[in-house]
Order: C-alpha cells, then sequence, then structure tokens
C-alpha cells in the first residue's frame, strides 16, 4: 500500500475481477490474487487470510473477499466502491438476459464457451492454492492441516465454515497454552 | 400498493438469506427456493430452475445472480413494466448484500487492529494452511463431481465441467500457462472460451 488508491479506480479493478469471476467465490481468487500482486495493493501474505475471514462470515465469498480488500485499501468508502464494482457487471447481464435474451442458456455458441471456460477455471483455481502453500506451509505441520482440511471437504463432504471453526478452536487452545508456557 | 408490499417482502426475504448464508452460493440457493418458491410463490419450480442456470454461467456470484434475476421476474411479472422489474433486482441485490457488509466491516476492523498481537498470528498461522487445503478441495469437487445437484430434489442442476478429454487438455493448458507461462487470468478465461467455441 504505496500510495492512496482513488475509490474510482478501485471500482473499477473490482468491476473488472467481478467480470471475469465464472463459476463462484472461489473463482475470484486467481483474479483477485494477480490484480493484488500487480498493483502491489495488498502484501501476497495476506491473501490467505482475507479468504479465511471471509468465509467465515454469513454471505457470499466474493461479495465479501470485496468488502475486505476495499476496506484495507480505502475504509469503509473502499468496501463500498469494491463491492459495488464487484457486482455491478453480473448485475448488468443478468438485467440483460431477463430482458431480452431469456433463450441465453440455450443458445449452442454460449454452450460451446463455457465447455471451453470451466476446466480452465479450475486450473485457474489450483493456481494460487499452491502460491499460498508455497507461503504459508513451512512445517509438515502446515502441511497436515491443509491436507485433512482439502480431504474433509472435498471427500466427507464437511462445509468449509465447519473446517475453519475447528481449527479456529484448535489454533486458539494450542497458541494460547504455547503463549502461557512461554511467558512462564 | 401490492408492488410496494412485494418490494418490502423482497427486500426482507434476501436480507434474512444474506444473514443465513453460510458456506457460499450454493447453500444460499436452496434458502432462495425455499423462499420465492414455495412459500411465497413467486415464480413456478420451472422458472427457478432456468433462473439458477443461467446464473451459474454468467460471471458474477450465483447468490448474487440469482437475486438479482429474481428480483425482476417477480416484479417485472407482477407489474408488467420492466422499470419496475429493474427496481425489483436492485432491491433484492442490495438486501443480500447488506447483511455481509455489516458483519465484514466489523471483522476487518477487528483484524486490522489484531494484526500484529502474537496469539493473533498464531492461530493465521493455522488458518492459512486450512484454506489452502479449502480451495484446494474447490478445484477438486469442480473437477470430480460431473453432476451437482441442488440441496433438495426439485432443484437439479447439471453441472459438468470435465465433460471429455478436450476438457483435461484444457484443463492442463490452462494451468501450464497460469502456473509457469505467468499468462494472466482474465486472459486465460477469455482463451479458453475461443478454444470451447473451435473444439466442440
Amino acid at each position: 500500500m504505496k500510495e492512496k488508491v482513488s475509490l474510482w479506480r478501485l471500482f473499477l479493478v473490482f468491476s473488472k475481477i467481478g467480470a471475469f469471476t465464472i463459476g463462484g467465490g472461489y473463482a475470484m481468487i486467481p483474479i483477485i490474487e494477480r490484480e493484488m500482486r500487480r498493483r502491489e495493493w495488498i502484501p501476497e501474505k495476506e491473501l490467505p487470510d482475507i479468504v479465511a475471514l471471509s468465509q467465515s462470515a454469513p454471505g457470499l465469498l466474493a461479495v465479501n473477499i470485496s468488502i475486505f480488500a476495499g476496506y484495507r485499501l480505502r475504509g469503509v468508502k473502499g468496501s463500498v466502491a469494491a463491492t459495488l464494482g464487484s457486482i455491478l457487471p453480473s448485475f448488468l447481464m443478468i438485467l440483460l438476459i431477463a430482458m431480452v435474451f431469456t433463450a441465453f442458456k440455450d443458445n449452442p455458441i454460449v454452450q460451446r464457451i463455457f465447455l471451453g471456460i470451466r476446466p480452465a477455471v479450475i486450473a485457474l483455481i489450483a493456481v494460487p492454492m499452491i502460491h499460498m502453500a508455497q507461503k504459508s506451509n513451512k512445517t509438515w505441520w502446515a502441511w497436515l492441516i491443509s491436507a485433512l482440511s482439502l480431504v474433509g471437504v472435498a471427500f466427507l463432504g464437511f462445509s468449509p465454515i465447519y473446517i475453519l471453526l475447528v481449527t479456529l478452536v484448535l489454533a486458539f487452545a494450542v497458541t494460547y497454552y504455547n503463549e502461557r508456557r512461554r511467558r512462564g | 400498493m401490492e408492488i410496494l408490499l412485494t418490494l418490502l417482502q423482497l427486500f426482507g426475504t434476501f436480507f434474512v438469506i444474506g444473514l443465513f448464508t453460510i458456506g457460499g452460493g450454493y447453500a444460499m440457493l436452496s434458502l432462495i427456493q425455499g423462499e420465492v418458491v414455495v412459500n411465497h410463490a413467486w415464480l413456478s419450480e420451472g422458472a427457478f430452475t432456468d433462473i439458477v442456470a443461467i446464473s451459474q454461467m454468467t460471471p458474477g456470484p450465483v447468490g448474487i445472480n440469482t437475486a438479482t434475476y429474481v428480483g425482476y421476474d417477480v416484479l417485472a411479472g407482477l407489474s408488467g413494466s420492466p422499470v419496475i422489474g429493474v427496481i425489483g433486482s436492485l432491491v433484492a441485490t442490495l438486501a443480500l448484500v447488506l447483511p455481509s457488509f455489516m458483519i465484514m466491516l466489523l471483522i476487518v476492523r477487528a483484524y486490522t487492529h489484531f494484526s500484529h498481537n502474537p496469539l493473533f498470528e498464531g492461530v493465521m498461522g493455522w488458518l492459512r494452511p486450512a484454506v489452502v487445503g479449502l480451495i484446494g478441495a474447490a478445484a477438486v469437487i469442480l473437477l470430480l463431481r460431473t453432476a451437482w445437484t441442488g440441496c433438495t430434489p426439485h432443484v437439479s442442476i447439471v453441472r459438468e465441467n470435465m465433460t471429455d478429454w478436450k476438457s483435461w487438455c484444457l484443463f492442463g493448458g490452462a494451468f501450464v500457462a497460469s502456473y509457469w507461462g505467468k499468462v494472466g487470468p482474465i486472459l486465460v478465461i477469455i482463451l479458453a472460451g475461443v478454444a470451447g467455441l473451435l473444439l466442440y
């Protein structure tokens, strides 16, 4: 965060992010990572924190991430600008479809484009995960947490919120215990 | 009068949905369906399923898209005027975002305040690897699950991501381009869309 970002700029960058977030909140992560890194807006170390806290709050991940990042850059006004920016492109597109282009989903050209986009989006989600793992997984212990949360959600069907809650409680207990022992 | 009342109901309904959705867009869909189709009977089952399918295909969070679409359809259907439909979609969308806004502001203030506290740093040291796993899980679920069935038997949306070998080539190509080639995600999405148009 070198200089103050203008609200208009924040709005524009988040509307670009919103326009290419296809397939849910996690699809936003690669784009937000790229934009934040390129502009040096938010330290990379903060990205997993943003995702963790946004996933813990009610509402939609992509919206919560916008609120969080916007606030870190320009306070409450920044979070309003970022949120409006990130929902505006989809808002306009949905209105357009609802008003004039109701046959959108059955259009063969649209379907072919999406057959191409969906596999690419999954690959894009994997890339920031690897970047984050390289930054935050320094011990075998951290890798174990990652593996357990992946298996818990993908194969055992736990909701991400439970994984975060259990991790939070355990983390708090262990850290508190260590801190007290350290102080004697 | 009836329009004003419906707008108020729409606001209340989506505000409550925004407040009680934990766990993202798909958890939200069953709540929206329960309120919009079953409780208020604003839309038919079939119309709702179409809306969800379109919301998945367009950019933006599925929950927001569905709220925008439902808001438009309900009010435009009731009044016969597209302008009032637009007002309906604005009301539904903003009502959905409002609770997150209030709660997230508290969270991000606490984060800004505590980010140098050793206890907080220690806890985040656990949460960060957990998030790595969550993102990995999102990718694995999208890869392996060929069909996503909604939370209730009424809504089932087929969501096939990996349809054939060409999908796996696109997946591999996008990964190589993004990870090693450092190609930006937006460009990767555009290229993949063009590739889909040419390949299928």
